[in-house]
This record gives structure tokens, sequence and C-alpha cells, in this order.
């Protein structure tokens, strides 16, 4: 096991290691894109604990150097000069080759809204913008459960019937419907965003960061205000979420 | 008589350019009388407009970022060597003002440029901020006599003012850094303006006076940012400088030297950059109270992406600081007794960047989506939020502060009798902070997003709070204490150098990316939702060439910066340079100083 106490060895191994338990390790299963930025830290890693101490260098870069300078490593020298360049043609092949699927796109998580909108001819300042339902807490349970038909009679289909944004059209988009219960969506913003998203929908969404993949209907021309405002109350009451509040500052 | 030659020039040089921005200042009221038979803007050759201005600006603030930052700590570095009798320090401090003094002129004219990009390319613009700031400009003006004077005076005066008139030096060193701070926080005024607009009508004018421009929502967030980015940003291109000459030195005595200025440099930036965290945060959440959509456009929007590179950028900061100091333990006889503690920390290291480069928003193909559900992972999403963000950079300062404890006490051994406790106490106060640090960060996910806000803030007081304990104790505890043998200063790996090289080029890089993210957020507006941008150039530039143009500007910089400090070393070869003190041989943080 004298082997094992090799650094160049330890380094192949740790890295092995760390490749298996992202692409295997995690289910479902992670995105190469974020595999290969945890390979990228856990390289730099390894190269800094190895380099951090010179003995322990001088240890990892001795085979390296041997393989390159020492006569009777003639042949693994000759595989290894053959090998490396087809390995990176192939990697260079495979990422630019095209593929019958879109390219993964870099998408802006949350559009920024406009400072206001103008809802069937009345303009509403966005910031700052409260969600008039919920001064009147008495009613709330009520507008909730009238937020819920609304929600279950127009959201439903693509945002699932338990918010998740699984409902039976979702399979249909890309990208998916948003999922209300993941904490990074409706928990991170005010209830003037959520307004704001509903009544423009995809046609709605700014020039920056276009072109837009959404196929969220414009809800302006067929829920009145009280309605939109209704079906917010409703999705943060089923998802036990709650808005993002106002800061002063 | 050839120094004297040398002053009267560079002085010439600085009053030429001062005389020229007060005429263009002094001009300015009545081109803001003309404004509207102005053209609203002019192009600039080949480049474009904004271009041009976004290239001037950035040198002129990087420049402006080293000068202000550097004397800060040069002060204090003349300062302990003065209490402390110590020529060495005197020397640094030296060392470190000649780098300021030959980066002052660059600093000037760049900033003169700038003016004259804005008056000739942008009238109209300047025109509605002369409006509102005039006054300031003379007071800029002034304080900028007041610096250029002091500065010249305190580089010149260093042997003069010597011996019993030291303090008078001294002072000058404070008068120039106060005059520094006031002319960044003027400049400050001007642009958190553009992004926070405060104290004016709806047409433009000022409602009452123009401290209430001034003081809008950004402003002392920024002061605050900057200051702190200053000091960081003049100990990574300090200690750069140092590596570049480690590398060439032909001695061991100037290898010896350049070593320990490289270390206290690089010390220098990583006691600033443990804080800038938690100041850089304090501003982006005056930007989102301030208004939602440049909040929203900054951290979930188009510029989210920003934030990936500057967290990888970062972790390359964390990580690289680290990997000097775990170097440079080599050095230190009696360190061996810490390198078991180092592969704990590199894990904790590791770890915080990926959790903090973890994307939000996960670039996906939609076979992947597909088999996640959708385009948020169950796992990998829950470190997309800014609890998960908070809690790695928390406990990543932790690990950098235990990394400069153990190289602080790396060649020495306490006498104290209290040292079991002391230490007990202290290793006490890193575990609660750590526990502190991950209470919030889980918690932060079971309640609403403006309580997670708040949560931040005890995060931080706890970092902050463990650094100011074991510090305290750390001080006394290691006072008078035995050494395990000096620092061979000048033994250092030269690998090392090239880790001071590549943070000075990475913490360039970064300012003129996040600049470029607190500048885009405005999309079409030169003053958030008060002066449009109308000019051709009204579109934000796609992160792609904005990563282009900030990485040619950094090249830039870094090129002029090696031509300048070039110059400067040629006084040493006409042999004019201060005098040259012995090698250091006591141990970094030996002396209660560094």
């Amino acid at each position: 096991m004298r082997f094992l106490r090799s650094r160049f060895l330890q380094a192949v191994i740790v890295l092995v290691v760390a490749f298996c338990v992202f692409r295997f390790g995690i289910r479902p299963p992670a995105p190469w894109s974020v595999i290969k930025l945890y390979m990228a830290v856990v390289a730099l890693a390894v190269l800094v604990h190895i380099s951090s101490d010179s003995d322990s260098w001088r240890d990892f870069l001795r085979p390296i150097r041997d393989t390159l300078t020492r006569p009777e490593r003639r042949f693994v020298r000759a595989v290894l000069v053959v090998l490396i360049p087809v390995l990176l043609g192939y990697y260079a092949y495979s990422v630019a080759a095209a593929r019958p699927e879109a390219p993964p796109q870099l998408r802006a998580i949350h559009p920024a809204p406009p400072p206001s909108l103008s809802f069937r001819g009345k303009e509403m300042n966005l910031q700052g913008l409260e969600n008039p339902l919920r001064k009147d807490q008495a009613s709330l349970a009520r507008h909730a459960a009238a937020g819920g038909a609304i929600y279950i009679q127009n959201c439903f289909y693509c945002h699932g019937d338990n918010l998740d944004g699984k409902g039976h059209f979702a399979p249909a988009f890309n990208p998916p419907p948003a999922n209300f219960e993941d904490p990074g969506t409706i928990a991170q913003l005010p209830e003037a965003y959520l307004f704001w998203r509903i009544a423009k929908g995809g046609p709605g969404l700014p020039r920056e960061s276009t072109p837009w993949d959404s196929a969220m209907p414009a809800w302006e021309d067929r829920l009145t205000e009280e309605q939109i405002w209704q079906v917010i109350v409703y999705v943060y009451e089923a998802t036990g979420q709650r808005p993002r509040r106002w800061q002063e500052h | 008589m050839k120094r004297h030659w040398r002053f009267a020039r560079a002085w010439a040089g600085i009053m030429l350019l001062t005389a020229v921005a007060l005429a263009v200042l002094l001009g300015a009221p009545v081109e803001a009388q003309d404004a509207a038979k102005e053209p609203a803007y002019r192009a600039f050759p080949l480049l474009g407009s904004r271009l041009a201005v976004w290239v001037i600006a950035q040198l002129h603030l990087d420049f402006a970022a080293f000068i202000l930052g550097v004397p800060m700590f040069a002060v204090i570095i003349e300062i302990i060597g003065w209490k402390n009798r110590d020529a060495r320090y005197d020397w640094l401090a030296h060392e470190f003002i000649k780098l300021v003094f030959a980066a002052f002129s660059a600093t000037a004219l760049f900033g003169a440029l700038l003016l004259f990009v804005f008056i000739g390319f942008y009238p109209k613009f300047f025109a509605f901020m002369t409006n509102i700031f005039h006054t300031t400009y003379w007071i800029y003006a002034l304080l900028f006599f007041g610096e250029t004077f002091t500065i010249y005076l305190y580089y010149y005066g260093w042997d003069w003012l010597s011996g019993s008139r030291k303090w008078i030096h001294v002072t000058l060193g404070v008068l120039a850094n106060i005059f520094g701070t006031a002319i960044l926080f003027i400049a400050d005024a001007w642009l958190t303006f553009m992004t926070s607009p405060a104290g004016i009508a709806e047409t433009g004018a000022l409602k009452g006076s123009v401290w209430a421009a001034v003081d809008n929502a950004t402003w002392m967030p920024i002061n605050v940012h900057r200051l702190i980015a200053n000091i960081v940003f003049g100990g990574t291109i300090a200690a750069a400088y140092a590596a570049f000459r480690f590398l060439g030195a032909k001695t061991d005595e100037e290898r010896a030297r350049y070593d320990w200025m490289g270390y206290v440099g690089n010390f220098v930036a990583i006691s600033a950059f443990i804080v800038l965290p938690f100041a850089g945060y304090w501003l982006g959440r005056e930007i989102y109270a301030f208004d939602q959509t440049m909040g929203i456009t900054m951290m979930g929007g188009f510029m989210s992406w920003l934030w990936i590179i500057q967290a990888t950028l970062i972790g390359v900061l964390f990580i690289g600081s680290n990997y000097y100091l775990w170097l440079g333990m080599e050095r230190i006889p009696g360190s061996e007794r810490y390198r078991k503690y180092v592969p704990y920390m590199l894990i904790i290291l590791a770890v915080g960047f990926m959790v903090w480069a973890t994307p939000r928003s996960l670039i996906v193909t939609l076979e992947e989506a597909r088999a996640m559900g959708g385009t948020h992972h169950p796992i990998l999403g829950i470190f997309g939020v800014m609890s998960a963000k908070n809690t790695a950079v928390n406990l990543m300062i932790l690990t950098t502060f235990l990394s400069y404890v153990l190289y602080r006490r790396a060649n020495r051994l306490s006498i104290k009798p209290w040292v079991m406790a002391g230490m007990a106490v202290q290793w006490g106060a890193f575990f609660v902070a750590a526990a502190i640090v991950l209470f919030y960060g889980v918690y932060g996910y079971f309640v609403e997003s403006i309580v997670r806000i708040g949560f931040s803030v005890y995060q931080v007081l706890a970092v902050l709070g463990a650094i100011a304990l074991v510090m305290t104790i750390d001080i006394p505890m290691f006072r008078g204490a035995r050494s395990t043998g000096e620092i061979r200063w000048g033994t250092i790996a030269p690998r090392s150098q090239y880790v001071l090289i590549l943070l000075a080029v990475t913490f360039t890089w970064l300012m003129g990316l996040m600049g470029f993210a607190r500048s885009g957020i405005r999309q079409h507006w030169h003053v958030y939702g008060v002066l449009r941008d109308t000019s051709v150039d009204a579109v934000t530039p796609a992160l792609g060439y904005a990563a282009n143009v900030i990485t040619l500007v950094t090249a830039v910089f870094l090129a002029l910066v090696m031509f300048i400090f070039w110059l400067g070393g040629l006084a040493e070869k006409g042999g004019t340079a201060h005098a040259p003190v012995p090698a250091p041989h006591i141990a970094g943080g030996s002396g209660e100083a560094h």
C-alpha cells in the first residue's frame, strides 16, 4: 500500500471520489454546469493543499517530472502525448457539436419590474404597493378561499394543485412553470411583484434579458384587480410562504 | 539638486492639472446656462462616448482607490515605527508612500480627462449635475489642493521632518488621509445621487440645500464600502509590487525586505477584506430598499450572473490569502504544530466557495430540467439563496481569521499561567460564532424574507465579536512569549509571490465588475428616475461585453501601474533612494505591531 502515499495518486483519488459524489451522490442529478463548477473548486483546493507544503509539492511533482524526463517512461510519455490531445479534442467536439435540443440559457430568475404599471387604465406605482385585501384581516380567509377558486379555474393547469409547478401542462414548457413551494420564488418577493407578473404575464416582461421564454398569459383582461389580489393571498396562504415586506431605509 | 528638480517638475505638473480642472469648473455654470442651446450628446471618435467615459472613469477609480487606500495604513505603520523606534517600519511606510506618490499624477490626469469627457460629450448631463452640485465642486477643488500639498510635503519632508519633528510628519500623514477621505465622500455624493437621487423637485432643481442631495440613500453605504475596499486594494497592489521586487531581487537582504513588505501589504488587505462583505451587503440592502426595480435587477435580474463571477473571484481571494499565509508558515520555525489544521480550514473554504458560487438559477438543458422536475434543484436550490450565501461567507471569514491567528503565534509559545484558559475561551469564541452563523443560516429558511435579512446582522455581529474577543485575549497572552525561532524572511516559496500578484489582479478585476453592476442597474437613466439617457448608448451592455471591457481596463491599469512603479524605481538606480535599512528578522506579528 506504499503507493497510496504518493501525493499525486492521493490527488487523483480525491478528484475521482469528489466527481463520483457530485455525479452520483446528488439526487435528482446535478446539472453538468454545477458539477464542473464544483470540480474546479475541488481541483483548486487539492492543488492548494498539496503545494502549501514544499515537501508535499515536490512529492506531487516527482511522478510528473519523471514521466516527462526519464528514458524508461518513454512509452507512457508517448501514450500521454497522443491521449491528452485526443481527450481535449473530444471535449471540444462534444461542447461545440450541434444537438437536437436548444442549448442551455442563462436565465434571469426574477425579471426587474417597472416602477409603475397601467392596469385597465389605472396607474399603479409598484414601489411600496401593498395588497389592499390585507387591511381587513377579518375577511382574509374569505379572500383566500375566493383566490383558491380562481387558482383552480385558471392557474393549476400549469402551476399544479400542490403549487409546485407540476401542473398537467408543465411538461410541455421550457422553462417549467414557477414552483411557489420553492423558498426562492414568491417568498423572496413582495406581493406587488406578483401582481405585476400575473397582470402582465409573459407579454409584459421587460426588454432586458430578452428573448424571454414564458407561456404565462397576461391576466389583466380576464381577472379584476381584486381577483388578482385574492389569488395572491391564496398562493401565500396555501404554501405557507410569507411575502417580502417593504423595507425602510 | 536633482531631487529638487524632480520635485519642481512633479509639483508643476500637478498644479497645471489642478488649474485646468479649476478653469473648467469655473466655466461650468456658464456651460449650464447655455445648456439648452447645446446638443445633449456628442460622439467620442471611434470608441463612442459611453465606452470612453467608462474606461477613463474606471482607470481614474483604480488609481484613486490606490492613492487613497495606501496612505491610511502607511501612516499607521509609520506611527508604529516612530513609537517603537524601529527604522524598518519607517522604511516600509516610506516605501508604500513612494508607490502612492508615483501614482498620484496618473490619478489627477485621469480625473481631469474624465471631467473633459463629461463636459465635451455629455454636456446636458453635466449641466444637470452642475446645477445641483456646483457648491461641492469648489469644496472638492480646495480639498484637492490640500491633499496635493500635504502629500507632497509628507513625501519630500520625510527626512527633513524626522527626529524631534516626526510628530509634524505624522500629522501631515493624518491630514492627507482626512483630505483624501473627504474627497472620496464628495465624489461618492455625485455618483450615489445618480443611483438614488434625493433632495430635488420633479423638474430636477434642488428643493433645499445641496446636503439633501449629498445625503442620499446610498451615499453612506458607498462611503464605507469604498473606504474599506480602498485599503484592501492598496494592500493588494502594494503586496504585488513587493512580490515583483522579491522575484527580481538579487540579494538575500533585498529578498527578505520585500518578503516582509509583501506580507504586511497582504496582512493589511486581508484585515480590511474580512469586513468588506458586510459593507457590501449593507449597500445592496439600501439599493433594494430605495427601489425594488434596481434591487431585483441587481440580485435576481440580468445582473444576477455577475454575482456568480463575483463569488468565484472572492473565493479565489479567500483561498489565495489563506494559501499565502500557509506558505508563509514554512519560513516560521515552530509552525509545524499548526499544519494539521490546514486541511480542515481548506475544506471549510472549499465548501463555502461551492455554496457561494452555486447559482440560484441553474444553467440546465431541458433534459436536466425534466430530471430535476423544474429549473430549481431541490437540494442545490437550497444553496442559491442569501441564507446559504451569508452563512458560507461568514464561515470563510472566520476560517481566514483562524489562519491569521495561527500564523501570528506560529513561532511563539505563551508563558502566561492562564494560557490554557485563554485558549479555551478563544476556541469557544470560534465555535460559538460558527454555531450562531449556522443557526441563523438554517433558521433563515423558515422565516419571512424581511426577518431573514435581519439575521445577517446577527451573523456579522457574531463573527466580529469573536474576532474582537480572540484578539483581546491573544495580544496579552503572547506578549513576552518564548520564541521558537525567528522568521526566515526571504525564504518563502516563490510561488507565494505569484499568489500576491494574482490577488492584486483579481481584486482589480472584481472592482471593475462590481462597479459595472452598481452603475448598470440604473439601466437607461443617467440619474435614476429623473434624467433619462437618450443617447445612442442608452443600452445596458451584455455581461460578456462588459466583462471584456473590464478585463481590458484591468490589463491597462496594471500595465500603467508597472510603468509608474518602474519610473519610481529609477530613483533607486540613481542612488537617491530613501536610506536602506537592515532586513527585517523579527516574527510577523511578533511585535505587537503586525
